[in-house]
Parts: C-alpha cells; sequence; structure tokens
C-alpha cells in the first residue's frame, strides 16, 4: 500500500510538469511579456524604458524556453519557464504579477468557494439519493415513468437559467436574498442560499438519474432477490442491501471530485459577485495574470491527481476485494 | 447562374459527416448485428418522436450550411456579392432584412420603449412608434390586431392540416404498397397503435411541427413572432440561426477528435507496454488542466493567430466559421480523454478474445488486426459516447459564451443570445422573449438528444440489454 | 423514508428562521444590521483598483479612492464654474516666474523663446499631519517602532492593521520633494515620468542616476532614493519649496492638482521596503499613507473597500462660494461646515450592471450611474428633449445629475495607410466623405441613449477653445439650420466620393467595392450590435468595411504598429486645458513613431507650429484665434471622425445631499451629506419580502412529499400482504 502510494505520487510529477509546459506554452503563445507589461502598467502614457523595468523586476526579461547566451545547464535553467516553474512544486506560488501573494489569496478565498460546493455536495447526494431510491422502489409504475421524463426535462434545462431566473425571482421580485455579494462569518447563509439552490437544482437531472441506474443494477442481483424472497420489506431490502452495496460507487465518485470542490465554481461565483477561486481564475484570465492562472492550473492539476489516489484508496477500504498492484 | 456556392471549414467538415454517416447508414443496413440496435431505436416510441424533432433540427441545420454568394447585376458584368449567405438565410429573407429601431414584443405592432415623435405640427409627444414593418398592413391596430392574429392563426392551421393530411396520406400509402396490404387496414392498424414501428406517434409529431411550422410562417409574414432585440433584429431568425451553430458544436467537437481518439485509445489497449504508459501519460496530463483554462487560452490563441495572418480572413463569416471550428477542436481536446480511456479499456479486454489471438497466430499485421477486428468492435462505445455528449456540448457553448470564450461575437448562437439578454431582464419593463426564444429553442434540442441517447444507448449497450431483459 | 418529510421540515425552520431574523433590516440587506443606522456612505466599483500608489495610479477608478486619501498641493473648486484651482495642503496657487538662461527675473509677458525656466515656489500649510500609520510609530528614544522588522516580528501579520502601533508626523516641504524624486524612479513606473523628465529640471538626470539601482533589494533602492537630489527642486526652508521647469509649461500647474503630486513621507517607503512584508501584500500599492480626509481601513478588492474619517484630518471647511443658483439648489445649506461630513464609506466590488442597478433600486447603493440597459427605466425625454427621470424613480426620490464629460470619443483614420491617410486629396476626400456618412447622432441614440454630444471638434465644452453655435461647427460635416447643426446630406459625401475617385464606393483598380479594416475591441454581448451599425454607415457609401475583433492588447499593439485602418478610440482629459486635447493630433506626439498619444499618427507642420505657439499662451483672444485656425485645419485634413463627447448621467438618493458633478476633481467624497435614518426607512419600505411563493413553494412540497410518504406506506402494506 505504502509502496502503491509513493509510486502514484513519483508518478504525478511528469503529469506535473506536462500540464505545466502545456500551459506555459499556451500562454506565451497568446502574450508576449511585453503585452503583460502593458497591461499591468497601465494604458496611458507607457514608455518604453518602463516595460523593461517592469520585466526585469519580475523577472520576465530571460528568454522562455531556452537561452542561447549561456553555456551549459543554464541554458535550460536561466528562462523564465525554469524559474517561474520550480517553485510551484514547493506550493510556493510566489507573487501575482500585481504584486499579491498568491498562496495568502488562495488560502483566502477557498473558503467561499466552499462553503457553496460542500453544501451543493452534500445536499444534492441527500437529495438525488432519496429521490433515485424513491424511484427504484416505484420501478416500472407510472412513478418510474413520469420520473424518468421529468429528470430528461430537468437535465435537458440550461445551468444558466436556473441562475438568472433564480436571481431574477428570488432577489429582485420577492426580496428574499441579496441580490450578490458575501460577506464572511454567520451572516453568510443569506449570501449562500441562493446558489447553492440553484447548484442542487441544476444537479437533480443527471444525478438522481446516475443513482437510479446504479440502485437498479443492484436491485438484480442475487443477494437482492434472496433478501426479498425471505420476506423482507421492501424498504429495508433497499436501504439494508441496495443502498449499502451500492454506496461503494456513490463513495468513490464521491471523492473523486472532493478535492476539486476547492477549485469552486466559475459561473455561479461570478454571477453572484463570491469571491472563491472560480471567480479569482476567471479575473485572472481577464487581467492575463499569468503567475495565477499557472498557479491555478498547477492547483487544479494536483487535486485532480490527489482525487485519483484517493478513489484507489476508497476502493481498498470499502471492498477489502480489491488490492492495489 | 444567380449564385455561386461557397465552403467554410465547418460546411466542408458537415458535409464529410453527413458523408460518414450515410456510409455508416449503408454499411449498417447490409449487417444485421447493426441493423438490431437501430430497429429497436425506431422502434421505441421515445426514440421516433426525438428522432423526428432532431431530423426537423437537423434539416434547418443543413440549409443553414450551404452557403452561397448572390449574383449582383453591375454595369452589364457579372459580379458576386461579397456577403455570404446561406440557403437558411436566403428562404428567411424577409425576417433578415425587416429590421426595426429597437425591442418589440412577440406580435406587437409598436416598440416596446416610449420615443419622442415630432408631430407634424412641430411639437413632440411622448408615445409608443408604430413599428416599421411588425402589422405594418394594419390600418388601426386597436381594433384590428387580436382579429389579423387569429385570422392568420387559423390560416396557418388550416395549411398545416392540410399538409399533413398530405403528407400521411403519401406516407401511408407508400407504406402499404410495400407492405403489400389494404390502405384501410394499415390506416386501422396506424390509428389504434398496433403496428411495430410507432407510426402514430410519428404522424402524430410531425403534425404538430407542420401546424406549429405553418401557423409561424403564418405570422411571420406580417409580424416578429418572437419579437425584436436590441438593434430591431428578429428574434425568431436568430433564434434559427443559432441551431447550426449548437449543432455543429455539438457534432463536429466529437468528430473532429475522433480520428485520435480511435487511434490513441485502441493502440494503448492493443500494445500495452510503453505504448500504453505514453498514452496515458497524455491522456492524464490534459485531462489534469482544468478545461476552461484550456480553452481561454487556446480561444486567445486563435485570435493572435488571426490578428497575424488578418489577409486570409477578409469576411466575417469566415473569421466566425473559423473560430467555430477552432472551438469544436479545442473542445474536443478537453473531452477525448473520457472516449480514449473507455476505448483503452475495451481493446484491453478484446486483444485477449479468442478470434484476436487466432489473428495474430496467424501472422497477420498489427495494423490489420486493429482495422479489421478491434475497429468495429468497439463502434458502439464511439456512438454512445457521440449521443452522449451532444447535448453536454450543446449546453457547454452557452455557458461559454458567456465568459465570452464561445465562438465568436458576431456569430449567431444561443449562448450569444443568453449573453445579451441576461442584461434585459433587469429592465422595467422586463424584455424577456430573447431569452425564452433561446432557452426554448434549446430545451427542444436537448431534450430530444436526452431521449434519443438513451434510447440508442439501451440499444446498443448489451451490458444493459441483458439487465433489461 | 423519512428523509423525505424531513427535508419538508427543513423548509418550515427555514421560513420560520428567515422571519425570526429581526425587522429593523430588511432580508435581502446585503450589509451587517449593525450598520443599519450609521453614517455610512455605500457605493460600488467595477473593477479593482490596480494601483493605490499615488506613483502610479493613473485612471479614474483608482482615483475615486486615492483622491480622498491623498492630497496633492491644489484642487479644483468643488461649486465654480470653468473649473478653478484652489490650493489644498499649499497655502496658495503659485505663480510661476520666469527665468532666462542666466538666471535672471523676466516679467510676466516676455516671450516664450527667452524663457529659459519657470520658478514655482510652493508654501505647505504647516500644521498638517499623516494619518496614523505604523511607519511614522515611534519608540519612547525617538526612533522608529516598525522600521527594523525582522520574520519573528511578522508573525501573524497579514493586514496593515495588525501592526498595534501607529504613528504620525507633520508634513513638511521635504515629503513633496520625496514625492518628485519617486516619479523619476524607474522602479516605482511612473506613467508621467516620459512627460516629466521633458518639464522637470533635473529629472532625466535623477532617473539616469536611479538606474543602477534597479535591480537591488527594495531597502536600498529606498535608501538612495532618500539620498538622491534633484536638481530642479529644491527645499527652501521646513514648508517651501522651489520646482524649476524647463522652459515655459503652463500647464504644470494642473498637474499639481492630480495625486502624481501628493506628498509622501521617506518613512513609508523605507517601513514597505522591509523584507517580508511585500510577501503579506502589505505595500504602498494596497495601503496608501496621506493627509487627506479619509484613510484605507479596508483593502479587500476582490469583495470590498472602506474607508475612514482620518483623525488627524487638518480640517477644510465646505465652499461658501457657488455659481448663481447653486444656493436655490442647497448646494451652499452645508457652507463653512467643517468636513468631512460623512463617516465611513464602503465601497463594494459589483462586477455585473445588473444586480449594481437592482441593489440601488432597494436602496443598497447610494449612487449610480446608468447602463444602456437600463436607462429606459431611469430616463424619459421630455417634451423639450430634455431628460427626466421615470415615474418610479422619482417616487423613490431619486434624482437626476447630468453633465458633459470633458472626454472624447472618435472614429480615427490612421494616417500612415496609404489607402486611407496621407496627405494626398483623394484620401482626405475619402476621409471627409466618410466623416458625412458615419451618423454619430445615430450612435448616440442608439448606444448610449442619446447621452452624448455630437463632436465638432477635439476640443468639448467646457474647455477653452470650444465655441459654441454655428461658428463652432465642424463645416465640412455639418450645416447651420434651423438654429442647430444638421449633419449634411448623404449625397454629398456620396459626391466626395465620386470627387475621391471612388463612384458608389467602387475602386476602380479592382472594380470591386473599396475595402477597409475596422479594427475593434469586441468582448461584451453588446458589441454585435455596435459592430453592426459601423458596418451600415460605411455601407451606405458602398465602402465594405472588414471588421477585426480582438481584445483591448491586441488592438492597442495594432494602433502602437500602425497596422490598423480604422478605430475607434477615446480620450479623458488629465486637465481643462485645450493642450490636453489638441496634443492629440501633434505630429510629434505620434504613437508609431515617437510611441505618444496621437493614435492617428496625423501630422500637418502648420497645425504644429501652431499648437507649440498655443501650448505657451494664457486663455485670451491669441490663443483662441490660434485654436480656431488648428481647428480649421484638423477639420479639413479630417484625421478623425469626430465622434461625441459623453454626457454623463448619476443618480442619486433622496438622502444624499450636495451631490454635484465635477469632472475635474475626484476628492468630492468630502462634500457630501447622509441621511440614514431616511435611507433605512426608505430600505425597509422598499423591500418588504414577499412571502406568498415561499407558502406555495412550501405547500407544493408538503403535497408532493405526504401522498409520496402515504404510497410507500401503502405499497409496503400490500407487498406485505
Amino acid at each position: 500500500m505504502t509502496a502503491y502510494l509513493i509510486r502514484r505520487v513519483l508518478y504525478a510529477i511528469p503529469i506535473l510538469i506536462g500540464v505545466n509546459l502545456i500551459t506555459f506554452i499556451l500562454f506565451f503563445i497568446v502574450n508576449s511579456p511585453d503585452d503583460m507589461a502593458r497591461m499591468h502598467l497601465g494604458q496611458k502614457r507607457v514608455i518604453p524604458e518602463a516595460i523593461e523595468a517592469w520585466k526585469v523586476e519580475r523577472g520576465y526579461n530571460l528568454p522562455l524556453l531556452y537561452n542561447g547566451q549561456v553555456e551549459g545547464f543554464r541554458r535550460l535553467t536561466d528562462t523564465i519557464f525554469f524559474q517561474k516553474s520550480l517553485k510551484l512544486f514547493a506550493f510556493q506560488f510566489g507573487l501575482s504579477d500585481s504584486g499579491r501573494d498568491i498562496g495568502y489569496d488562495i488560502s483566502q478565498r477557498m473558503w467561499p468557494s466552499l462553503a457553496i460546493a460542500v453544501p451543493v455536495l452534500f445536499v444534492g447526494l441527500l437529495l438525488n439519493i432519496s429521490y433515485a431510491l424513491f424511484i427504484v422502489f416505484f420501478r416500472a409504475t407510472h412513478i418510474d415513468f413520469g420520473s424518468a421524463v421529468l429528470l430528461v426535462i430537468l437535465m435537458s434545462i440550461s445551468g444558466l437559467f436556473y441562475i438568472i431566473s433564480g436571481q431574477y425571482l428570488m432577489a429582485k421580485l420577492w426580496h428574499l436574498v441579496p441580490v450578490s455579494g458575501y460577506r464572511e462569518g454567520l451572516e453568510s447563509w443569506r449570501f449562500l442560499i441562493l446558489p447553492v439552490l440553484v447548484g442542487v437544482i441544476s444537479g437533480i437531472g443527471s444525478g438522481t438519474r446516475w443513482y437510479r441506474t446504479l440502485f437498479l443494477e443492484e436491485i438484480e442481483r442475487d443477494y437482492v432477490r434472496t433478501a426479498r424472497a425471505k420476506g423482507l420489506p421492501e424498504h429495508l431490502v433497499l436501504f439494508r442491501h441496495v443502498l449499502r452495496n451500492a454506496l461503494i460507487p456513490i463513495l468513490t465518485g464521491v471523492v473523486a471530485i472532493l478535492p476539486l470542490l476547492f477549485m469552486g465554481s466559475l459561473i455561479t461565483e461570478s454571477f453572484f459577485g463570491i469571491p472563491g477561486l472560480g471567480s479569482y481564475t476567471i479575473d485572472a484570465i481577464n487581467n492575463q495574470d499569468f503567475a495565477i492562472v499557472r498557479a491555478m492550473v498547477f492547483l487544479g492539476a494536483v487535486l485532480h491527481i490527489l482525487g485519483l489516489i484517493l478513489t484507489d484508496i476508497s476502493y481498498t477500504l470499502v471492498d477489502p476485494r480489491v488490492r492495489l498492484p | 447562374m444567380p449564385l455561386i456556392p461557397v465552403v467554410l471549414w465547418t460546411d466542408a467538415l458537415v458535409y464529410l459527416l453527413i458523408l460518414v454517416a450515410l456510409g455508416f447508414a449503408l454499411y449498417a443496413m447490409h449487417h444485421e448485428h447493426l441493423r438490431a440496435p437501430w430497429r429497436a431505436v425506431i422502434r421505441s416510441p421515445a426514440g421516433m418522436a426525438s428522432l423526428i424533432v432532431l431530423a426537423v433540427y437537423g434539416g434547418i441545420g443543413i440549409l443553414d450550411t450551404v452557403h452561397v454568394r448572390l449574383r449582383i447585376e453591375q454595369a452589364g458584368e457579372a459580379r458576386y456579392g461579397p456577403e455570404i449567405l446561406s440557403l437558411l438565410d436566403l428562404a428567411l429573407t424577409d425576417l433578415r432584412t425587416r429590421q426595426e429601431k429597437t425591442y418589440s414584443a412577440p406580435l406587437a405592432t409598436h416598440l416596446y420603449a416610449k420615443e419622442s415623435i415630432l408631430q407634424p405640427d412641430g411639437t413632440l409627444s411622448r408615445d409608443y412608434p408604430r413599428l416599421q414593418y411588425g402589422g405594418a398592413h394594419l390600418r388601426d391596430p386597436g381594433t384590428e390586431h387580436a382579429r389579423d392574429i387569429a385570422g392568420r392563426s387559423g390560416q396557418g392551421l388550416v395549411e398545416g392540416l392540410a399538409l399533413w393530411v398530405l403528407i400521411s396520406t403519401l406516407l401511408i400509402g407508400g407504406l402499404a404498397y410495400r407492405q403489400r396490404q389494404p390502405f384501410d387496414q394499415l390506416f386501422g392498424q396506424i390509428l389504434r397503435g398496433q403496428t411495430e414501428i410507432p407510426w402514430r406517434l410519428a404522424l402524430f409529431t410531425l403534425g404538430l411541427i407542420l401546424i406549429l411550422a405553418s401557423i409561424t410562417a403564418e405570422l411571420a409574414a406580417a409580424y416578429h413572432v418572437l419579437g425584436t432585440d436590441k438593434v430591431g433584429e428578429d428574434v425568431l431568425y436568430q433564434a434559427l440561426k443559432g441551431i447550426r451553430t449548437g449543432l455543429v458544436i455539438g457534432t463536429l467537437t466529437t468528430l473532429v477528435m475522433l480520428p485520435a481518439a480511435l487511434l490513441l485509445g485502441v493502440m494503448a489497449g492493443y500494445f500495452g507496454g510503453w505504448v500504453d504508459d505514453l498514452i496515458q501519460y497524455l491522456y492524464t496530463t490534459l485531462n489534469s488542466i482544468p478545461g476552461v483554462l484550456l480553452i481561454a487560452a487556446a480561444i486567445l490563441m486563435l485570435q493572435v493567430y488571426m490578428n497575424a495572418h488578418a489577409d486570409d480572413f477578409k469576411s466575417l463569416v469566415e473569421r466566425a466559421d473559423l473560430r467555430l471550428l477552432w472551438l469544436c477542436v479545442i473542445l474536443g481536446v478537453t473531452s477525448w480523454t473520457g472516449l480514449c480511456r473507455l476505448l483503452r479499456g475495451e481493446a484491453l479486454k478484446l486483444r485477449e478474445s479468442d478470434y484476436v489471438l487466432a489473428a495474430r497466430a496467424l501472422g497477420v499485421g498489427h495494423f490489420a488486426i486493429i482495422v479489421r477486428h478491434l475497429l468495429p468492435n468497439v463502434f458502439h462505445i464511439v456512438l454512445i459516447n457521440l449521443v452522449l455528449d451532444f447535448s453536454g456540448l450543446v449546453l457547454a457553448e452557452a455557458v461559454l459564451s458567456y465568459i465570452n470564450i464561445g465562438v465568436d461575437p458576431t456569430m449567431y448562437s444561443w449562448g450569444n443570445m443568453i449573453n445579451s439578454a441576461r442584461l434585459e431582464l433587469a429592465r422595467d419593463p422586463v424584455v424577456w422573449w430573447s431569452l425564452a426564444a433561446a432557452f426554448g429553442f434549446m430545451f427542444v434540442l436537448i431534450l430530444a438528444a436526452n431521449l434519443f441517447a438513451d434510447v440508442v444507448r439501451d440499444a446498443f449497450d448489451p451490458r444493459l440489454r441483458i439487465l433489461r431483459a | 423514508m423519512h428523509f423525505r418529510s424531513g427535508w419538508g421540515l427543513a423548509v418550515l425552520s427555514l421560513i420560520l428562521g428567515l422571519t425570526g431574523c429581526g425587522h429593523q433590516s430588511p432580508w435581502n440587506d446585503p450589509y451587517p444590521s449593525a450598520e443599519s443606522g450609521a453614517n455610512i456612505y455605500y457605493g460600488s466599483f467595477a473593477e479593482r483598483p490596480k494601483h493605490l500608489d499615488p506613483a502610479r495610479a493613473y485612471s479614474a477608478d483608482e482615483y475615486a479612492f486615492l483622491a480622498q486619501i491623498y492630497e496633492p498641493p491644489l484642487q479644483y473648486h468643488f461649486l465654480l464654474r470653468p473649473y478653478r484651482l484652489v490650493p489644498l495642503i499649499a497655502g496658495e496657487v503659485p505663480e510661476p516666474v520666469y527665468l532666462n538662461a542666466m538666471g535672471d527675473p523676466l516679467p510676466k509677458d516676455a516671450p516664450p523663446q527667452a524663457i529659459a525656466y519657470s520658478d514655482y515656489l510652493i508654501r505647505i500649510r504647516p500644521g498638517i499631519y499623516f494619518q496614523p500609520h505604523p511607519a511614522l510609530a515611534s519608540t519612547p528614544d525617538g526612533g522608529y517602532r516598525y522600521h527594523d522588522l525582522d520574520l519573528r516580528d511578522l508573525r501573524g501579520i497579514h493586514r496593515l492593521a495588525d501592526f498595534a502601533e501607529t504613528g504620525t508626523r507633520e508634513l513638511v516641504a521635504e515629503d513633496l520633494v520625496y514625492q518628485i524624486k519617486r516619479l523619476a524612479a524607474p522602479w516605482n513606473h511612473s506613467p508621467i515620468a516620459g512627460l516629466m523628465r521633458q518639464h522637470i529640471q533635473g529629472f532625466a538626470e535623477l532617473a539616469e542616476q536611479l538606474g543602477p539601482w534597479l535591480g537591488s533589494p527594495p531597502l536600498e533602492r529606498a535608501r538612495a532614493l532618500r539620498a538622491a537630489r534633484l536638481s530642479g527642486v529644491e527645499v527652501l526652508d521646513r514648508y517651501r519649496l522651489r520646482i524649476r521647469i524647463q522652459g515655459k509649461y503652463p500647464q504644470f500647474i494642473y498637474w499639481l492638482a492630480m495625486p502624481f503630486f501628493a506628498p509622501m513621507p521617506w518613512e513609508a517607503d523605507v517601513f514597505y521596503a522591509q523584507p517580508g512584508l511585500a510577501e503579506r501584500n502589505i505595500s504602498l500599492d494596497w495601503y496608501p499613507i496621506g493627509t487627506g480626509p479619509y484613510l484605507l481601513v479596508e483593502n479587500d478588492p476582490n469583495r470590498r473597500m472602506v474607508l475612514e474619517r482620518n483623525p488627524n484630518f487638518h480640517g477644510e471647511r465646505y465652499p461658501s462660494e457657488g455659481m448663481p443658483g447653486d444656493a436655490e439648489r442647497g448646494l451652499l445649506r452645508d457652507a463653512g461646515n467643517p468636513l468631512p461630513l460623512i463617516d465611513r464609506a464602503v465601497y463594494s466590488l459589483e462586477k455585473e450592471d445588473i444586480p449594481r442597478w437592482t441593489k440601488f433600486l432597494q436602496g443598497y447603493y447610494d449612487v449610480s450611474g446608468i447602463g444602456s440597459d437600463t436607462f429606459d427605466q431611469a430616463i424619459q425625454i421630455d417634451a423639450l428633449g430634455n431628460p427626466v427621470l421615470t415615474e418610479r424613480l422619482q417616487q423613490q426620490g431619486i434624482r437626476l445629475l447630468t453633465a458633459v464629460e470633458p472626454s472624447i470619443y472618435y472614429l480615427g483614420f490612421n494616417m500612415l495607410d496609404p489607402l486611407i491617410g496621407g496627405d494626398s486629396e483623394r484620401a482626405r476626400l475619402l476621409r471627409l466623405a466618410l466623416s458625412i456618412a458615419v451618423d454619430f447622432e445615430e450612435f448616440i441614440a442608439i448606444f448610449a441613449n442619446g447621452r452624448g454630444l455630437p463632436a465638432q471638434g477635439p476640443i468639448p465644452p467646457g474647455i477653452f477653445g470650444y465655441r459654441e453655435g454655428e461658428t463652432g461647427i465642424n463645416p465640412f460635416v455639418y450645416g447651420w439650420r434651423d438654429g442647430r447643426p444638421q449633419r449634411r446630406d448623404i449625397e454629398e459625401a456620396r459626391a466626395l466620393m465620386h470627387m475621391a475617385g471612388y463612384p458608389n464606393g467602387i475602386d476602380p483598380q479592382t472594380g470591386r467595392a473599396l475595402t477597409l479594416n475596422y479594427e475593434a475591441v469586441a468582448t461584451g454581448p453588446d458589441d454585435r450590435a455596435r459592430l453592426n451599425w459601423i458596418r451600415k454607415q460605411f455601407a451606405k457609401l458602398g465602402v465594405e468595411l472588414v471588421i477585426r475583433a480582438t481584445d483591448y492588447n491586441r488592438f492597442q499593439e495594432k494602433i502602437r504598429n500602425g497596422t490598423g485602418q480604422v478605430f475607434m478610440w477615446g480620450w479623458n482629459a488629465d486637465y481643462p486645458d485645450p493642450e490636453n486635447f489638441l496634443f492629440l493630433l501633434y505630429g510629434p506626439n505620434g504613437k508609431v513613431k515617437y510611441q505618444g498619444e496621437n493614435a492617428a499618427n496625423y501630422a500637418n507642420p502648420e497645425f504644429d507650429r501652431l499648437f507649440e505657439q498655443m501650448k505657451d499662451l494664457p486663455d485670451g483672444p491669441e490663443r483662441q484665434a490660434i485654436i480656431d485656425r488648428m481647428l480649421a485645419i484638423v477639420r479639413a485634413d479630417a484625421p478623425w471622425v469626430f465622434g461625441f463627447h459623453p454626457r454623463s448621467f448619476t443618480l442619486h438618493q433622496r438622502w444624499l445631499s450636495n451631490a454635484y458633478p465635477n469632472q475635474m476633481a475626484n476628492n468630492t467624497l468630502k462634500y457630501l451629506r447622509l441621511d440614514p435614518a431616511d435611507r433605512q426607512a426608505a430600505r425597509i419600505a422598499w423591500n418588504r419580502p414577499v412571502l406568498w411563493p415561499l407558502a406555495l413553494i412550501g405547500s407544493l412540497l408538503t403535497f408532493l412529499v405526504v401522498p409520496g410518504w402515504l404510497a410507500v406506506y401503502r405499497r409496503e402494506r400490500m407487498s406485505a400482504l
């Protein structure tokens, strides 16, 4: 187990280097360091000397990937790519191009993101599983059929629709919640209730369908039939056998996305003005702040890999038959 | 010739897609194991109904794909106009050119906002001005408006019904001839819903669409059926134009990345070893990058390229088209990894199957094995993936347009409509029709696609088939 | 399935919880209920200010904060028009003393050629103290408390407020000198460094001298800067300094009213330069130190910025002098009262238009602009063509203020382009024809809701040189009919096209329609409509316009490289002087050749000669005559289609008084007065929660859950039997 984990972590390194290289190339095809300097120095009366000075100060005066000016190893290390990537692996994100400490910003901004993502996940889980059990309980009846149609309809509605109409009704017409914004502490629930609601509702369609399929698969198995034949009431069959056995895929599914909750939701956060990591990313793209973009991509990749590893581990924990190679 | 055809990049790919689909259909017709699932699709009511809806959308999309330039006579010599139009544009010339000044509600005769109107006596008054085109034939809109709309709807209804009866009769007649049954017997079976293929539902769906379409057409001749937007453009026209964009994104995205996903996935599974490691590394890396960031970077990249080669992209339509194609490619890059993984798993299994082992023992080359034995057997996965991805991609377009990394802002798409219309909800009184039209058109397409995807998956996925039995 | 009814319970308790949460503030109040009765101003900002360092900041959204915190020597009078400079921390508005090359004083009316230097003597008023700041905190033995920090001291410190102690000291002339030196320091990236280098004596030498320190650690840089000498700026005594300008530069006085010239204590630079602070986002760019009426207590530009009354403020009184009519409008009610009148100002980040507007209507913002989409809802045009508020807003007591902004939007032609630019007669006629064809009146009507004034030349109203009435029109594009300018007929433009050799827009060489490239910045949803509109304008003359839309960066690059043909851009005045607009067309200011602000790269020797003459003249008939000649030249050459001067419309809630549009002054927060009790009453009245939807949804859920539960129960029974 430990050996496996070490191997997985080591395997993550080339992936992260690859991720970093791709981000780097994509970004600098689009932006030259000169562009970045102009962006940060403002629009009016910018002189070339100021741009040079900015580049020197931020370390963007080196060649991008290969430095032909120097000898030996330094041909590769005296480059923007090497200088800027190395520290990432120690999770030192450094300063953003606007001069702020990225690590601190991330540590501050992940809480609002989590404050939305975690309730959405768990309320959604509870609601979707309950509804799926309900449907399975009534399988092959009108309730099943009607629910199937309802779920497809729910799935076919664009998430933007929920956000736009939710904001319009709840905040503008009915004065129930603030239109947008965020405040730390206990009073944050008033700002969170609408985004969480929207998040849960937009997930019902696909979520419930997925759990329904899981349960249906489980319900056809022999042990379930046996249990039923023994005269166990249907709801106990569902709870004791079907749900318990279906928990494995449910749990591993949740574990895989758990780390990514930190990244926040791009659209929801920018619509509701929530200062989380999602809106941080969007702003960074718009402001061409490469340092932040790179840090967020790196973080996203790390969390993604973490999710994969956690999934593997949770498999072994919930199902002893699975053994990691 | 009054027009010359123009083939844009996405047009070419759409034609290719149609060719591939036709080829596949021909192939499937001669192979029973492929025919059976399709038969199951056709025979399911949901499959039939959604297929008809999809066909209507597809038809509009194809009409909008054939692009031409019109000939304009100039001093005796023939020349072609600079504007690139599609057949749909030509068919909807009225809708396209009847531009009002600004917002007007669906079927309205007056603008939605008051304006200062210069009276004949030189004074200014504030009132809702009459529309330039919408209901312009009415002398006194106050009294004639409702009657005119009712009359036109009625006329549309009758025309639609007539058309439907005609088509139904021809169809049933044709069927009766093919199945060598008396017409009235077949008619009775269809009426009672006793046919194997749900013809009753099919005809019902068709009838509904025909009636709706002809009523809309009647009304559209004199009104803006879905109102007009901020600059007075007809919303119905925009929504119809959005169909092609949605379809192209939904289908081409999978198509453009299909060769890579297919080849790499099957190769990884079949060869194993370092090939497998390399390919796995490739897709894990790509998969680890948050998709939105990748798309944003790619779209910006394209803009840089287009600015560097500005002379190659003279017309707006071409630029928008290339951006659409690029968006498909980059969406493909972010979504092919899932398919690749599935294919790898399947190939891994098939590698150990008897016939592959036998072929290898007989000394058949790797390439031949992949093409002859593996590809046909993973095809159902590709198909299921294609239909399942479709609706997600159409929805993604809307979201991407919201953060300005979607299709070109000058392109007609539902995402762009929603994006510009979300500001309209803040108006008082609310302007809801652009938003409603975009969401409505999108909803119908995605609903149909989702239903269709369900049916296709059930029909093709053998595991589920066993489960259902 | 108990959890389903449990969910219904949760909703119910939620409803109870909502209703229970107090009556003193509405449910949708985005602010803490404790603040509800306080004398706090609530505003919003759309984009986070990038810089709060006065040496770097140069945009309106930055000045909105900076001007409340920092005080330059001069300010614009709040009420008097035309704009007038009055002293702020200076004792009086300095009068330049002209000197010849020998250093001998010259009379006021000396010819500009004879003037080698101009001296500005600035006297700082004694008794002005800096805001409380840790950089100035002292130890009992007179040293600086926080000037020798090591990493251990910084534990637990993330914001400036985490430093326990603060201190202050009196403002002296040295501080202003230090700030001017900061402008020259290359690491400060001051946007006006390039400009000041041409004017302030010794500025360029100082910049050269400081160059070697560019790569040094910040602390060394700060020390070097403090030790360096700027030869043209001299401290005379504790409160007086003299700035020596090369030649004559009358516009210099206006720069003294901008935050660039706000005094800065050297202690601040030394304090912020200490290692470890920058890593904690504690820098001058984030935490200002000024003498103004407010200080920044919270800087979270991702959420909100909070200003609070500066306890050390030197005190200023509300002006008692206004324009005729100001007293009637209640603008002088506070005359002579001590400023500032508001205790705190909270600015929230509001990126989207809709939430901001909605919150304004709900009473959560005190001031709002009007977006194009909300315009109809707010404004109607009355029978005389004047804007008035809609009934709904009038009922809410909201008031409207309008003013023409000292800015211009124009459609520029790249004069370096062989087709559209150059001084050939053919290109000139083409540009003139296009000037007539592009109907900016329609543009204003559609895209700005009429909030603009079609421009007759580069100079906006309110700036010297602008002429009202028939003499002020651009005769090539407008005629004077019925007492107002009327755009010339499109047929005249077509005739010009014919004369230019493009009959019906056909280029005889290719036999095809003339094609021009339009460089556009397209990012928002409204852009498509605007681009379509522009294309239609050119199509009137048969010219095909190819739109090349990109982001703002690319756009700037294309303008810089001169690869574009036609583009739309704008300029916002730095100071109310015609020089600040005419220099946009001054040849040696060309974008491509000299990296200046002349984006059209227009260069006309006669115009340039007149410009050099005009810039040194005082306002008066002589200057007006030269400006008239310059305008005649650019109107004939038409390097721009003079677009329009935007008219700003701002809305104010009824509880806010002393709001008055002043386009030059940014430090107007101190004049505002609030009535918090009235505001709270209005908020409660305007935001009564609508409860029936909650009840409806609640009962709907009950109707779904109860039968569902019953059905489960019944089925269970049946299968059990």
